[in-house]
């Protein structure tokens, strides 16, 4: 096992009354990452969150937390803490006694100061005698004092801009306010490792922006690991160290933000992180492939020969040339403003492409698409090759109309842990 | 999934009080009802009520003297607590809070001094009515010992549990749904009729309820204010368990008291039902 | 229309309320009576308030009447608590909703029936136990009167529990857990408090349900009298009016105690209200 490694799911498989949610998963996680698991609902994120939690109990698999296997181990024996999607804040105490809930019921090694010293000193001499020690002084532990409680308490409200709240109730506070305070009450108790199931899901856009920024920047300064549960792919682009791609109970890629946009494993992956056209196409060889008919250059190799795959090309890699010059031509008909670029849908031989561009045509116009070869993505043939089609059925409306809805099939995905 | 312990745990010692507590005593019921003296099943616990012309005409009285009594004690309740319940869920929080107090602490009261107390302000020869009447020489009134009496016992001790929870559905009635209705041109009285009353009927089957079931078994109020002359289910029933000693009889009546009030329920509940459908159509 | 609805409603509710509190006003009149007539006042007295410190028999129901409700509150609120917790936790629908009917039997039943049911299963019992073999305990008594009251005013703890256990949102307990609770101190320290309101009008309405209880109590009492079985002796024959001295007290005691709640309400209410509009400003 690799050294720095925080969490590991090996062979994980759960299923709720027979419907299977997660099949055979295996996840590492390394410390102090910022990993997210992005997915649509019922993708099985929020059950892999719960697992490691340890509010759930998968049927098979093993869970390893820095190298020791917990499971069976009750959520409360374990160093991970949760920020719950509404928060899960408790409505009868006030801020203060919130942020302190887990830090009364926190034991530590009760350690003298000339052990302290002592500790310091073969730390920096013998870092495995200090690890004997620490082991030894970890069997004799105490509760935090009312002092270090309180002094806890006001460094972390502090952190989370809530100074002078303490004694406020949480039912006076606004959302972001709670947010804020659900994230000080899991830092405080100071874990390795934080989950965070659609933490600003129930917020409004501005103000999640700039939570998002601001929990970036608390994980950077404590550096600890945060796992990220996300349906938003904006969300888990901006944030992520390591987006884990999630559909239907399977890991669909891993890897970082650029690799996921840049270089989608397969159809699913190019179609729900941003937009993307994906044809089919053949590769007579490498370096070319072909597709609406026409050969383009590429920079992929390694398939068989004439092997069928998936082309990506994403909107805004196309270059809009006359209609003379490109390899491809097409009718715009369809044009939407979006403020820094107009997005075109143009009709290709029948395949509605969408387009982006700062360029300005009207819709009946005849255009001339040009692609380097390095924006052309080839992807493996997979199960989603035949579920995404062109553009011909998109609009702004539906994707927004589709969204809400998202929320709701998370929740019932959380009811059916319970 | 792995199932979350202790549930079964948890379930386990209500469950068996329920049981013992419930379920048993229920079933004991029906066991005495067919059962004879030495212990043997029989049907005559139930045929001796319907053997002779006599019993069974005593039967059908009891019977349905008892339902009129109750049914006529409902439907007054009903009438006298809609119009309350309605000003009460429109007032201001405050006199809702007041009024709710004053109608809770009759409920509070010891009912067999209550009922009693009645007997003084209705005794026919000296009754505080009475005696108001004669001073301001009017015709006195023959009221205690008559049907009229019980039914006003029934409506007496049962008028607050008609009241509250039809205040209760009324109070949280969406305003906007009154204002929908206004707003597409529906009267004071159209709303009342179509969106209001509609409404509220879960609040008038749950008030029905609690006023129908305890006035249909009732022995208390007819014994004090019908003057020992009218005898109804729960007279017979008392009679036969705590003077005659006669359980088997007794269970079998019970049981005919319990099939009638569960009858009596699901007749209600198709009714308030098919009013329902009914008045959100038309 | 409205203006006249705001002009008779509230006389409507002073005519309905002084209905209800007619008989109340007869008891506090006559229990000043110098005589022991019910039907004429004679004089203004305290007679009958010394009488009732003479009585015995009605302090001893007094005292049974409260040990009682305080010992089948508490058992009922303690077992409908836990009932309501497995119940929230129940996954299987069939039997939820079996648990919640066998527990709402109680309620929907007609008081005698649940009665004299659980009047055949103690008797069976107390047969079947060969009488007084059982720690040698009555027959009928205390421990009859506990069980059965307790079985009772389950139904109405677990009816104003769940609804407050449904509140609640259940990731807070994860939360609690998360944080380093085990199970149960996360259910002491989380669960309890935001449930302790629900617990606490379950605690009350359980005793006033078992202060006030005659019907079940008549049959399974014998040898264990509360005050409405006394005041049901009592009026077999005629009422001392010690007894309306008695009611008088009770109701004064339940008039101040519901003023005093309401206050206490009314003022914490205002305190909620600055809290608001501090939300609002922001």
């Amino acid at each position: 096992m690799e050294k720095d490694l925080i969490i590991a799911l090996q062979n994980i498989s759960v299923s709720f009354d027979g419907q299977p949610v997660l099949k055979d998963l295996h996840l590492s996680i390394r410390n102090q990452e910022f990993v997210t698991l992005l997915g649509p609902s019922g993708c099985g994120k929020t059950t892999t969150l719960r697992i490691i939690a340890g509010f759930l109990e998968p049927d098979a698999g093993e869970i390893f937390f820095d190298g020791q296997k917990i499971n069976g181990l009750p959520p409360h024996k374990r160093q991970v803490n949760t920020i719950f999607q509404r928060y899960a804040l408790f409505p009868h105490l006030n801020v203060w006694n919130n942020v302190a809930f887990g830090l009364k019921l926190l034991r530590i090694p009760k350690v003298t100061p000339a052990q302290a010293v002592e500790l310091d000193e073969l730390r920096v001499a013998d870092p495995e005698k200090a690890a004997q020690l620490e082991a030894r002084l970890a069997k004799n532990t105490r509760y935090l004092t009312w002092a270090e409680i309180n002094q806890r308490v006001a460094d972390m409200l502090h952190k989370v801009n809530l100074a002078g709240f303490e004694g406020r109730s949480v039912s006076s506070l606004s959302g972001g306010q709670q947010q804020r305070v659900a994230i000080a009450r899991a830092l405080a108790v100071q874990p390795r490792v934080l989950l965070l199931d659609e933490p600003l899901g129930a917020l409004d856009l501005k103000l999640r922006k700039d939570m998002q920024v601001e929990l970036k920047n608390i994980q950077q300064q404590l550096g600890i690991t945060f796992i990220y549960v996300t349906h938003d792919q904006e969300e888990a682009l901006s944030m992520s160290d390591t987006i884990v791609v999630m559909d239907a109970g399977e890991i669909q890629q891993i890897g970082t933000p650029k690799d996921i946009y840049d270089e989608p494993k397969n159809a699913f992956v190019a179609d729900f992180i941003g937009e993307s056209n994906i044809l089919d196409g053949v590769m007579p060889d490498d370096y070319l492939v072909r597709f609406a008919g026409v050969s383009f250059a590429c920079v992929d190799k390694g398939f068989a020969k004439n092997e069928r795959v998936d082309v990506v090309i994403r909107p805004e890699d196309i270059d809009i040339v006359p209609p003379t010059d490109g390899c491809l031509r097409g009718v715009v008909t369809g044009v939407t403003f979006k403020g820094v670029h107009y997005e075109f849908i143009v009709d290709v031989q029948g395949f509605k492409w969408m387009i982006q561009s700062t360029d300005v045509q009207a819709v009946g116009d005849i255009i001339g698409i040009s692609i380097k070869p390095e924006e052309i993505h080839i992807m493996k043939k997979s199960r989603y090759s035949e579920l995404v089609g062109d553009y011909s059925c998109f609009s702004d409306e539906f994707e927004a109309l589709s969204n809400p809805h998202d929320a709701d099939g998370e929740e019932e995905e959380a009811e059916a842990d319970e | 999934m792995k199932r979350k312990r202790g549930s079964l745990a948890l379930n386990a010692p209500y469950l068996l009080w329920c049981v013992i507590f419930i379920l048993v005593p229920l079933a004991m019921v029906v066991y005495y009802a067919f059962r004879d003296r030495s212990g043997n099943w029989t049907l005559q616990n139930f045929a001796e009520l319907v053997d002779t012309p006599e019993h069974l005409d005593n039967l059908v009285r009891v019977f349905g003297i008892s339902l009129a009594y109750a049914g006529a004690a409902t439907l007054i309740c009903l009438l006298l607590a809609y119009p309350l319940a309605y000003y009460m869920a429109h007032t201001k929080p405050s006199t809702q809070r007041n009024l709710m107090m004053l109608i809770t602490v009759p409920m509070w009261m010891n009912f067999l001094i209550c009922t009693y107390s009645w007997i003084s302000i209705l005794g026919n020869e000296h009754g505080l009515l009475n005696t108001l009447l004669e001073q301001l020489g009017l015709h006195k009134l023959h009221i205690l010992n008559t049907p009229g009496a019980i039914i006003l016992g029934m409506v007496y001790n049962y008028l607050p549990f008609m009241i509250l929870p039809i205040y209760s559905v009324l109070a949280k009635l969406e305003p906007s749904l009154v204002e929908a209705a206004q707003d597409l041109g529906a009267t004071n009285a159209e709303v009342l009729r179509k969106v209001t009353l509609p409404l509220s009927l879960p609040g008038v089957a749950a008030g029905v309820t609690m006023v129908f079931v305890p006035s249909v078994s009732t022995f208390y109020i007819s014994k004090k204010m019908g003057g020992n002359k009218t005898m109804l289910i729960g007279d017979w029933i008392e009679s036969m368990f705590l003077q005659a000693n006669n359980y088997q009889s007794g269970a079998a009546l019970s049981l005919i008291l319990m099939l009638l009030v569960v009858l009596s329920m699901m007749i209600m509940r198709r009714f308030s039902d098919s009013e329902n459908g009914a008045l959100v159509v038309s | 229309m409205h203006k006249k609805i705001r002009i008779f409603s509230p006389l409507y509710a002073a005519l309905l309320l002084g209905f209800l509190y007619l008989p109340m006003a007869v008891l506090l009149l006559f229990s000043f009576n110098s005589s022991n007539n019910l039907f004429e006042f004679k004089g203004f007295s305290l007679h009958w308030y010394a009488e009732l410190l003479r009585n015995k028999a009605a302090q001893t129901a007094l005292w049974h009447t409260i040990v009682l409700a305080l010992s089948a509150a508490t058992a009922s609120v303690v077992i409908g608590t836990i009932a309501a917790v497995g119940m929230d936790r129940m996954r299987r629908k069939w039997l939820k909703s079996a648990t919640l009917s066998v527990t709402n039997l109680p309620m929907m039943n007609p008081e005698i029936v649940t009665g004299i049911s659980m009047m055949l299963l103690f008797v069976f019992a107390a047969q079947a136990f060969n009488t007084k073999g059982l720690f040698g305990l009555e027959p009928l008594g205390f421990h009859t009167m506990f069980l059965a009251h307790t079985t009772f005013c389950l139904p109405y703890v677990v009816l104003s529990v769940s609804p407050k256990l449904r509140q609640i949102d259940p990731h807070m307990v994860e939360a609690a857990q998360d944080l380093g609770c085990s199970p149960l101190r996360a259910f002491l320290r989380v669960m309890l408090p935001n449930i302790a309101t629900g617990i606490a009008s379950a605690f009350l309405l359980a005793l006033t349900i078992s202060l006030d209880d005659f019907v079940v109590s008549n049959f399974v009492s014998h040898s264990y009298q509360t005050l409405p079985i006394y005041i049901y002796s009592q009026t077999k024959k005629r009422v001392r009016p010690d007894m309306y001295a008695l009611s008088t007290l009770i109701f004064a005691a339940i008039f101040l105690l519901l003023i005093l709640s309401n206050v206490l309400q009314a003022s914490a209410e205002k305190r909620r209200m600055p809290d608001k509009k501090q939300r609002e400003k922001q």
